[in-house]
């Protein structure tokens, strides 16, 4: 019997469907059963009659309790292994087509071959979900040299089928453990089977695993947490147990592994706490456990939840600078003495003039972590920003237009002997070397920061004027002291206005090249903004001292690749002309996101979710809240309710109340994101609303014993079932090249294969 | 009949004379002197135009917030017989004799002062005593930016008078009711607080926070109804309805009340028109409406049209045409058809004229009886001033290289023949034949041989094409969207057979005939969305600040300086005040943590009583804190110091509650309650000579010396000015 239902024929529809309703129908009368041994011993007396009758056979309740558990066991594995060999088959079909690079694979792809190439870069995501991809790719023999460089681009002979096939994987344990989810927070087999189905066959969750992107992975270690949280919940009766401290700990590692692919990871991370923060609550409220006990109860959470979680989280960063260790694309984002540890950086074991001289060629960077260096360029402040000279910005990125001339007020520096030093007071001019104007301030309104003044380049060779002249100042400095490259901090002071050169942080629009604003701020106050450093020093009249910088702590780099990776993700604002998706639009499923392709010769795939799903999980959601809602107030209200009822209640408003809170705390704080948003940003809280539909429906089905006998209501709930899981491999079948590629003509197009499939105008397939 | 009269008629008068004297006291602080000075303060400088606007009832859009405040301020405009010519231009500008300043300032400065009572009223509904309530008032009445912002034709103190009046009348209703009081009076402080969350939600976008908290408390309390088995289902019934109606509807209401208002009073056409669609600037005096009063409403084959397009993103622009042609190379190296240049242009202009033709006949005129143009029907459309025709083929496009050309069609024998016909798709039609309708109809123009779509690009042309607007075909658009459809703005039937008299005719000015009136709904859902989805360009003011720095008052906000003396307004809050605020909430979470947790364990440290007390003033000013304060972390926003101030209100009254609980239930030994009495009294007295000291930067006047400033600078990141003589 077992073998014969592992025997899938891969297109067999209708084969899976009787397969289904055969097994459904032998599952429905168990659980039955099994409900009605569970009444049988508790409640007795609530139970309805019909279910206690069935209870002939004279055996012990217990005994039969433990036969049937051991029944129910071999058949939610079965199914388990059912779905699990469903959504292997669909995740892993055509998962080498398109043999190009796909959407953002440019990007996270790149970053594995960072990782296999060992070259320092920065992202705005925590490193593990690249990690993970580099090791995958590396372990399946490819040798990170291909290099990524746009969407379209073909993969020839280099070995991506890891990359996709281990992001596939970890996409395909989803549908499995949405199952487990269910399974515990319901009770019911139905309902979890509704929530696995959903998932396999959702076009949407099919696409998004199949590339190398972050989301598969983030998406498999926020599905690990909530199963592992849910486990945790189950084993409240037997604290400290060694499958209690097994869940807790696994709670833990899944929430670390969460963080550490997308800051995404956060909201699971509340979701958990909430949960945990409520179980405490009730421990504490517990009179029966001594204080103690709950002292002890609460450190186990504090390790597992807390500590092993961030030590996990920190030791990812530490494998990752421990591998990324040469010098590459993100250096510039970098402070100098994080930079010095990168192998190839000019700072790395970097000989240089130990003082700054007149006449020396420099680079100024801001202190201010990601502060940028000093820079300037042949554009000009548009028209009505201040006064229409040359913009002096900061940038982050190392280039020549960072290049500053050190001069005197007068320029009179003979050039045959040995320069002078630059000493704490003296006045300075900086040329820029690119384009020979000196830095300069004025009593103009900077462009962002209005309270401070416009920093610009004025003047032309060695021609400008007393508003080009800068005090040096060594903070904690004396009169007289040199300056130390690299490692003093300078303050540069403006004569004519008396100002101080600030880096404010900010982006400047368009006409800046979004670049970080420059000021000269009135206010003296001391703050890492306002002081700079001499990064690269360049005087051929003077020896070359090799200098061994302050190597920076791992706690500094951990602080400081955060305060960078922050800034960064704020700074992701919609560019012109391109159209963020806004959060109401996801679970309509009012536009995809096209992964590959435009043109009608060229090969499609477009992210977009199995549309009768998603409608069916938006409709489950307004479902869920009336539902609620009423068994909320019937409770609250105090009625008398059947003990089924009192259960049902029960499963909607606990198990149901997680997943909905969980699809709040994964959806709802979008809409204060400033940054861009994309479609795919919705999957995680998709997952939560598709288990939600599980648990809504299923109770909705069995709802119908309120209104017919029950012999008739459990054949309704079969047929329902049924009707479902048709309906979703249908409209899988429907859909699937969305997923698998699509050729030919748009589908606005009759002789299209999606021909008459475009429901929504916004879909653009 | 007499019988039924009971004589003497009396009334028992109860005056609180404490109440009437701090009232008295909240009068004389904010309105004595507001004449002075005799400039544009501030913010009065932005709100000052709309009450001008209102004056002369002119049509305009603030994206800032809803009309209630703005009406509030212009009643008083009203009052004072204000005629709306005043240039709100700078600030610090003198007032001509024809602005009555001081009824301009009034209703704010009273609304200011009725804070004042307003704070002893919660404090006692709340159930503390009339001593403490004394307390929170005086602090309320000693807080100078409180007065500051009350002086002068601003809204904050309008804000802060309508949360406080929702607070107090939910909380007296809450407590009749719970003290089993039954009367009509009961169910109209119900209604009254609904009535001041929609007055609050109709002066500022931010009351809606408030309104969000008091929603919660009466979901709270109507839960504990619902849960209260002694009551019959039928009557948890009626109170369920009734409650949401009296908070939920009844404040929609309101807010669509105050919108009708505010269309009512602007009826004439105003700076903001051109945001506005055609439909809507056709309903509005002068304007438009002069110009399309009398137009024919049905297009037909030889009218004359501008093409506007409906979505006014990036602006709002019609179809334009120019005798200039496409350059034949792009400095991208593509080549072009170099045919004539069609563009979409943002200013009203000869060139923006088409003519509307039948392929199938020469003549550009209308015949008798019009022929007129309907959904599906193929049409040409012709340049008024070039005679051009409107042309889209497969060439990439200037700017957007993956649409198509759109050209001015002219046949250079290059083989690349015209492909001018266009079909007509009317978007918002009813019938399959509807009548493309001026102004009305909203239309999609689709070209026959390519199927492209006429639309805008979004794109600008460069400096060739004088940055107008791209216009582009596409050809995978299908189905609506705003941005692909055009409307008929200007129209008249085309008379003149000569082309020559033609370019007259179209220099002439139009008038025919229609009338249209859009309901008060569809005004209002466009006004709304117009409001919510303005861009307002994120600028830094030179006094914003970050929500971080209101707590500790590192910032200040400079309302005004005299143009030649020391004299100075600022927004400085009382610093002592602020400094016991804060130790107040902070000691208030501490004890709220402490207690919550202690009754977990079931052990009870104050009595029951006094623990849902503590709870509820807890909910109401803790909570009123929070939710005016932490919201504005996440809004992308300029913020200013004075956004702070609802919240810094809450919390003054939470320091009261928090020094009576201490006096109550922690000191219990009389020499512990003495000593705190002398830290309160002063406490108290330091209050009043932090806001005697800080009164020159609040009232302006009397003048500083230019040696006693900076003792004031009491933080460095203060902005104060110092002249020096």
């Amino acid at each position: 019997m077992e073998s014969q239902r592992c025997q899938i024929q891969p297109a067999g529809k209708e084969d899976l469907c009787t397969l289904r309703r055969r097994k459904g129908g032998g599952k429905t009368s168990e659980r039955e059963a099994i409900r009605a041994g569970r009444l049988g011993g508790s409640e007795g007396a609530n139970g309805r009659p019909a279910a206690a009758s069935e209870d002939t056979n004279g055996r012990p309740v217990e005994e039969k309790r433990s036969l049937q558990d051991g029944h129910r066991r071999t058949g939610t594995c079965s199914v388990l292994a059912l779905v699990a060999v469903l959504s292997l088959i669909t995740r892993f079909y055509k998962i080498l087509e398109p043999p190009h690079i796909c959407w953002d694979e440019t990007h996270f792809g790149k970053m594995g071959s960072y990782y296999i190439n060992r070259t320092f870069f920065f992202d705005v995501h925590p490193p593990l979900g690249k990690m993970l991809i580099g090791l995958a790719g590396h372990l399946t023999g490819y040798d990170g040299s291909f290099p990524f460089i746009r969407p379209g681009d073909k993969y020839e002979d280099h070995d991506y089928w890891g990359m996709r096939g281990f992001c596939a994987l970890l996409g395909s344990c989803l549908p499995p453990v949405a199952y487990l989810t269910v399974q515990e927070l319901s009770r019911s087999s139905t309902a979890a089977l509704i929530a696995a189905a959903t998932l396999v066959f959702d076009t949407g969750c099919i696409t998004i695993s199949q590339y190398i992107l972050l989301d598969p992975i983030l998406m498999f270690f926020i599905m690990g947490s909530v199963l592992c949280t849910v486990k945790f919940n189950q084993q409240r009766h037997r604290p400290f147990s060694a499958p209690w401290w097994l869940w807790l700990v696994l709670t833990g590692v899944n929430l670390a592994g969460a963080l550490g692919v997308k800051f995404v990871g956060l909201f699971v991370i509340m979701l958990v706490g909430l949960n945990t923060a409520w179980d405490l609550w009730r421990l504490l409220g517990d009179l029966d456990l001594p204080l103690a006990e709950f002292w002890k109860h609460l450190s186990a959470r504090v390790f597992g939840l807390i500590l092993l979680p961030l030590t996990l989280y920190i030791m990812i960063f530490a494998v990752h600078f421990v591998v990324l260790k040469k010098s590459g694309p993100g250096d510039g984002f970098f402070s100098s003495a994080f930079q010095s540890r990168l192998i190839g950086n000019n700072l790395h074991n970097a000989s240089m003039p130990e003082y700054l001289a007149y006449g020396s060629t420099v680079t100024v960077k801001n202190i201010r972590i990601a502060g940028g260096y000093l820079h300037s360029h042949w554009h000009l402040y548009p028209e009505g920003v201040g006064a229409r000279q040359q913009q002096v910005t900061g940038y982050l990125h190392k280039d020549y237009n960072n290049l500053w001339l050190v001069q005197r007020p007068n320029n009179s520096e003979d050039l045959s002997r040995t320069p002078d030093l630059v000493r704490h007071g003296d006045v300075i001019r900086l040329e820029h070397k690119e384009t020979t104007r000196f830095l300069h301030s004025h009593l103009h309104k900077a462009p962002l920061t209005k309270k401070h003044l416009q920093v610009t380049g004025y003047g032309i060779n060695g021609t400008g004027d007393p508003n080009d002249l800068w005090q040096v100042e060594v903070c904690g400095g004396r009169q007289g002291d040199p300056v130390k490259v690299l490692r003093s901090k300078v303050r540069f002071l403006h004569r004519a206005t008396g100002c101080v050169l600030y880096s404010t942080g900010k982006t400047l629009p368009k006409w800046g090249w979004e670049q970080v604003e420059v000021t000269c701020s009135p206010y003296l106050k001391e703050t890492p903004n306002s002081q700079w450093n001499i990064e690269d020093h360049i005087n051929h009249k003077l020896p070359n001292i090799s200098l061994s910088l302050l190597k920076p702590s791992f706690l500094e780099i951990l602080v400081e690749s955060h305060i960078v990776m922050i800034r960064g993700n704020s700074g992701l604002k919609p560019k012109d002309h391109e159209s963020s998706s806004k959060p109401w639009h996801w679970p309509v499923n009012y536009q995809g996101l096209r992964f590959s392709g435009v043109n009608e010769t060229e090969y499609r795939v477009y992210l977009l979710g199995n549309p009768v799903i998603w409608w069916l999980n938006l409709l489950s959601i307004g479902l869920y809240l009336l539902m609620a809602t009423t068994a909320a107030v019937l409770l609250q209200r105090g009625v008398q309710l059947g003990g089924r009822s009192q259960e049902r209640c029960q499963v909607l408003l606990d198990g149901g109340g997680l997943l909905f809170l969980g699809w709040l705390l994964h959806y709802l704080p979008f809409y204060t994101m400033g940054r861009i948003l994309y479609y795919h940003h919705y999957f995680p809280a998709m997952l939560f609303s598709s288990m939600l539909t599980g648990i809504t429906l299923d109770i909705l089905l069995q709802c119908g014993d309120l209104l017919f006998p029950l012999a008739v209501a459990r054949h309704l709930h079969r047929v329902a079932q049924g009707l479902l899981l048709a309906a979703f491999i249908y409209s899988f079948y429907l859909f699937h090249p969305l997923s698998y590629g699509m050729r030919g003509p748009l589908a606005h197009d009759p002789a299209s294969a999606m021909a008459g499939l475009r429901w929504m105008e916004s879909w653009e397939f | 009949m007499l019988e039924s009269i009971k004589l003497p008629i009396t009334v028992k008068a109860d005056v609180n004379l404490v109440l009437v004297a701090l009232t008295l006291m909240g009068l004389v602080t904010r309105l004595c002197g507001i004449n002075f000075p005799k400039a544009v303060v501030f913010d009065e400088v932005y709100y000052g135009q709309f009450v001008s606007l209102y004056m002369k009832q002119l049509f305009f859009i603030d994206e800032s917030g809803p009309p209630l405040g703005h009406m509030i301020l212009a009643l008083g405009a009203y009052l004072g017989g204000f005629d709306g010519n005043f240039v709100w231009d700078r600030i610090g500008a003198e007032y001509t004799s024809n602005v009555p300043v001081w009824s301009l300032r009034v209703i704010p400065a009273l609304a200011g002062a009725l804070c004042v009572p307003l704070g002893y009223q919660v404090m006692v509904e709340l159930r503390y005593s009339h001593l403490t309530a004394v307390g929170a008032t005086l602090l309320l009445l000693l807080e100078n930016a409180l007065i500051v912002q009350s002086r002068f034709m601003l809204l904050e103190s309008l804000l802060i008078f309508f949360l406080l009046t929702a607070v107090l009348f939910y909380l007296r209703f809450h407590n009749a009711y719970s003290s089993g009081e039954r009367s009509l009076t009961l169910w109209v402080w119900l209604v009254m607080s609904g009535v001041s969350c929609a007055c609050a939600l109709g002066v500022k976008y931010t009351g809606v926070f408030t309104y969000m908290l008091l929603l919660g408390l009466a979901v709270f309390h109507t839960w504990q109804l619902i849960g209260n088995q002694a009551l019959s289902n039928a009557l948890v019934m009626v109170q369920v309805m009734v409650r949401s109606f009296a908070l939920l509807i009844l404040p929609v209401l309101c807010y669509f009340g105050f919108f009708y208002v505010h269309l009512s009073l602007l009826c004439r056409s105003g700076p903001h028109d051109p945001m506005m669609s055609s439909a809507f600037q056709a309903s509005l005096e002068g304007g438009l409406s002069r110009i399309t009063q009398w137009q024919p409403l049905e297009v037909a084959y030889g009218s004359q049209v501008t093409l506007r397009s409906v979505s006014s993103k990036p602006v709002p622009c019609w179809l334009h045409s120019h005798r200039v042609n496409y350059p034949i190379r792009y400095e991208d190296g593509r080549g072009s058809s170099h045919q004539q240049q069609i563009t979409c242009y943002p200013f009203k202009d000869v060139n923006n004229w088409w003519v509307i033709k039948d392929p199938g006949r020469q003549e550009l005129v209308v015949s008798s009886p019009p022929q007129t143009v309907k959904h599906g029907d193929i049409i040409q459309l012709v340049h008024g001033m070039t005679s051009r025709f409107l042309n889209t083929h497969d060439v990439a496009a200037p700017v957007s290289p993956h649409l198509q050309e759109v050209s001015g069609y002219i046949d250079f024998n290059v083989s690349m023949p015209s492909q001018n016909l266009w079909k007509v798709e009317i978007l918002n039609r009813e019938s399959e034949r509807a009548v493309w309708k001026t102004i009305y109809s909203e239309v999609q123009l689709v070209h026959v041989n390519t199927s492209a779509v006429l639309k805008l690009s979004g794109a600008s042309l460069p400096e060739w094409g004088f940055r107008q607007l791209e216009v582009v075909g596409d050809k995978l658009s299908k189905g609506y969207q705003q941005r692909w459809a055009w409307n008929v703005e200007e129209h008249r039937y085309g008379r003149s057979h000569e082309q020559k008299e033609r370019e007259q005719e179209l220099h002439s000015p139009t008038h025919i005939d229609i009338s249209r009136n859009l309901t008060f709904i569809d005004k209002f859902l466009e006004v709304q969305l117009k409001m919510l989805t303005m861009k307002i360009e994120e600028t830094e003011h030179k006094y914003s600040s970050s929500p971080l720095e209101w707590v500790t008052m590192d910032t200040n906000i400079v309302y005004w300086l005299h143009p030649s003396s020391n004299a100075q307004i600022h927004l400085i809050g009382n610093i002592v005040t602020w400094t016991f605020a804060n130790l107040g909430l902070a000691l208030f979470s501490l004890l709220f943590i402490w207690y919550l947790l202690r009754r977990r364990r079931n052990i009870h440290d104050i009595p029951e009583e006094t623990w849902h007390q503590f709870v509820q003033a807890g909910a109401v000013c803790a909570g009123g804190w929070v939710v005016n304060y932490l919201p504005f972390f996440m809004m992308e926003k300029t913020l200013f110091l004075y956004h702070y101030l609802p919240a810094l209100t809450f919390k003054i009254l939470l320091l009261s509650v928090v020094i009576e609980h201490l006096h109550v239930h922690i000191f219990r030994s009389s020499l512990q309650r003495r000593s705190l009495e002398g830290v309160l009294l002063a406490g108290l007295a330091l209050v009043y000579v932090c806001y005697h000291t800080l009164s020159p930067f609040t009232y302006g006047y009397p003048e500083l010396s230019s040696e006693d400033i900076p003792f004031l600078r009491w933080r460095e990141s203060w902005d104060i000015l110092i002249r020096q003589h």
